[in-house]
């Protein structure tokens, strides 16, 4: 493919040796999910030397079950957010789900496979609401869930009265997520593999379907993507639908956790999910990023929160360091997209 | 050339058009965008459309090409009437476009945007359960298309095409839409940001496209280009067909007096045939 031409003056400006630093900005900016590995084991490396506990098993496997349910959400949010959209109603949605998973198991008497099937069609069908807003009617996507999170916070308050349904009444089936079992030294629960298996189906259907390709080019460009012949009404509300699916999971995945179905926990989950997807390299804009970089960006919150917490770093402390982490992140993916401008 | 000219109007008589255009109207808001434009596209001819800018050469292709959808008029593809919502309308007939501002993902590499719309999956389980692309059989396809254009700066067929030139990136498109034409190839100024050599070369595939027996319309605005490979050309002003001439007819000085509204040009003798 190499024609042996010979070269102009600026094809010889082009082909110039780059220095180092534009080596590494050009690394990153093909490979994104680099700088959140690089920053997450650097923090358990210092993590590891100020805290010997930090590296046991026991503390590895909390970390993982911790980041469980902010993890399975950002599943969700990764694809959102690939198509250059925002959610946040994620957690709202996640817990009005749970809360109906949980009425219906432990206060009307349904069977608890029944219960969980009507609640991932509630998920699906609070996608599809985010989904005909964003895509049919075209309002943006920050607005939309800035209402829906209203609403969802609402229903699950105005369904469940404030009242938590503990564990016990769920029956077996809904509380399954917190079965633990070892893994060589490490206790994993049935919610962490749940999760796990999110992310594997998630990274390949984005890297190895067409439908993960159309999701990419309707991010980065929407009007060029329905020139090349995409449905790209047809893609975002695919992408809204399966957010709310993975959150309806999410759902199951917190009523283990949580041992409950409960208005009271994962209040902060809207915008740490956001936060796990920042900082695992997606860029806000659309079309740039993955589920690998999400993935390493939710573990890298879960390590700053566990490792500061055995350093008996204050809690405030923590939140800030997080947010530094934000900044730090975004202010990288901007550099990184320059190098795609200079070439 | 009179010659030529003779032949490929008796062609012309004998055929139907490939792809026909009667009395289209799009509107924006008060911006009268084309009124009442007819255009007649023959198999194995290039017609050019030419015109001042704001004369509705984008628009009329876009309505032709499903970008947009005309107000009124009616579309016929082998002289059968259609409806194109959506560019996929058009391309599930076999019309391919390359719009100006270029329908590319920039995040996505070279290989990825050939394909985009029609990606390959793999044969077998993988390709119908799991769905999974033919990546290799997509890149080793794309590199040939490409290759053909010969643009020589291109290496790296997984090359992100937001790291490319404005000329790759054209011939990225180009590539992509004679790769997938099968009737109609549309090119919006194809060669508006190529150098002389790239320029020569998309309008050797032009020809190629024309001997393969697709209609090809081009717009430019490059009065040597169109008058090196058109059979006919189209003058667009002011929202509608000023004429159809030839490029043995007239001179391209003639051409552009019609395109400023210098000179009037008897549009029935032209194009009379569907009267």
């Amino acid at each position: 493919m190499t024609h042996t031409v010979q070269q102009t003056a600026a094809e010889a400006f082009r082909s110039r040796p780059l220095t180092p630093l534009q080596r590494v900005q050009r690394v990153l900016h093909r490979h994104p999910a680099i700088s959140p590995l690089v920053v997450l084991i650097g923090a358990v490396i210092v993590f590891a030397l100020i805290n010997d506990r930090f590296l046991q098993p026991a503390n590895l496997s909390l970390i993982l079950q911790q980041v469980s349910i902010i993890g399975a959400l950002a599943v969700g949010q990764t694809l959102i957010v690939l198509t250059a959209g925002i959610d946040l109603s994620v957690g709202a949605i996640m817990i009005f789900v749970a809360m109906v998973m949980g009425t219906l198991a432990g206060e009307a008497g349904v069977p608890g496979v029944l219960a969980f099937l009507v609640g991932m069609v509630v998920g699906a069908l609070a996608g599809l609401l985010n989904g005909v807003l964003v895509s049919v009617w075209k309002l943006p996507p920050f607005i939309v869930t800035l209402g829906t999170l209203g609403i969802f916070t609402a229903l699950a308050l105005l369904m469940s009265g404030g009242r938590a349904i503990r564990g016990d009444q769920l029956g077996g089936f809904l509380t399954w997520t917190s079965t633990t079992f070892a893994v060589g030294p490490f206790q994993l629960t049935v919610g962490v593999v749940l999760v796990l298996v999110l992310y594997a189906v998630g990274a390949y259907a984005l890297s190895q379907t067409a439908w993960g390709r159309h999701v990419y080019a309707v991010g980065d460009d929407p009007a060029a993507a329905r020139l090349a012949g995409i449905r790209t009404t047809r893609v975002l509300l695919s992408v809204y639908i399966t957010a709310g699916v993975i959150f309806a999971l999410s759902a199951w995945v917190l009523i283990g956790r949580v041992g409950a179905a409960t208005t009271n926990s994962a209040v902060d989950a809207n915008l740490d999910s956001i936060t796990a997807v920042v900082i695992g390299g997606t860029s806000l804009f659309g079309g740039r990023g993955g589920l690998i970089g999400t993935l390493i960006g939710a573990l890298i919150v879960g390590v700053f929160r566990n490792g500061l917490a055995l350093a008996r770093v204050d809690v405030l402390w923590q939140t800030l360091a997080i947010g530094v982490l934000i900044i730090a992140a975004v202010s990288l993916d901007q550099w990184i997209r320059r190098a795609g401008a200079q070439r | 050339m009179s010659m030529t000219q003779q032949e490929s109007a008796r062609m012309r008589e004998q055929q139907r058009p490939v792809l026909s255009a009667r009395g289209l109207v799009k509107t924006y808001g008060a911006v009268v965008a084309i009124d009442g434009v007819d255009l007649d596209l023959y198999a194995g001819e290039v017609l050019a459309v030419i015109g001042d800018n704001g004369a509705g050469k984008s628009t009329l292709i876009k309505c032709l090409t499903g970008a947009e959808v005309p107000d009124v008029g009616t579309i016929r593809v082998d002289g059968n009437e259609v409806r194109f919502r959506r560019p996929q309308d058009a391309q599930e007939v076999g019309i391919e476009t390359v719009y100006q501002q270029l329908s590319l993902a920039p995040a996505l590499d070279i290989a990825s945007n050939v394909f985009l719309g029609r990606e390959r999956r793999r044969p077998g389980i993988l390709g119908s359960v799991f769905r999974m692309l033919d990546h290799a059989g997509m890149r080793k396809e794309a590199a040939e298309k490409v290759d053909s254009l010969g643009i020589r700066t291109l290496q790296d067929i997984t090359q992100v095409v937001e790291t490319l030139s404005g000329g790759q990136r054209q011939a990225v498109a180009v590539a992509r839409a004679t790769a997938f034409g099968s009737r109609v190839v549309v090119l919006d100024e194809p060669t508006a940001a190529l150098g002389v050599r790239e320029t020569s070369q998309v309008l050797d595939v032009i020809r190629e496209l024309k001997a393969r027996g697709l209609g090809v319309i081009l717009i430019s605005h490059n009065m040597p280009n169109v008058f090196e490979v058109a059979d006919r050309i189209q003058i667009q002003r002011l929202g509608r067909r000023a004429g159809v001439i030839t490029p043995e007819s007239h001179t391209p000085a003639e051409a552009v007096a019609i395109m400023t509204g210098a000179v009037t040009v008897d549009d029935e003798e032209e194009t009379g045939d569907e009267a």
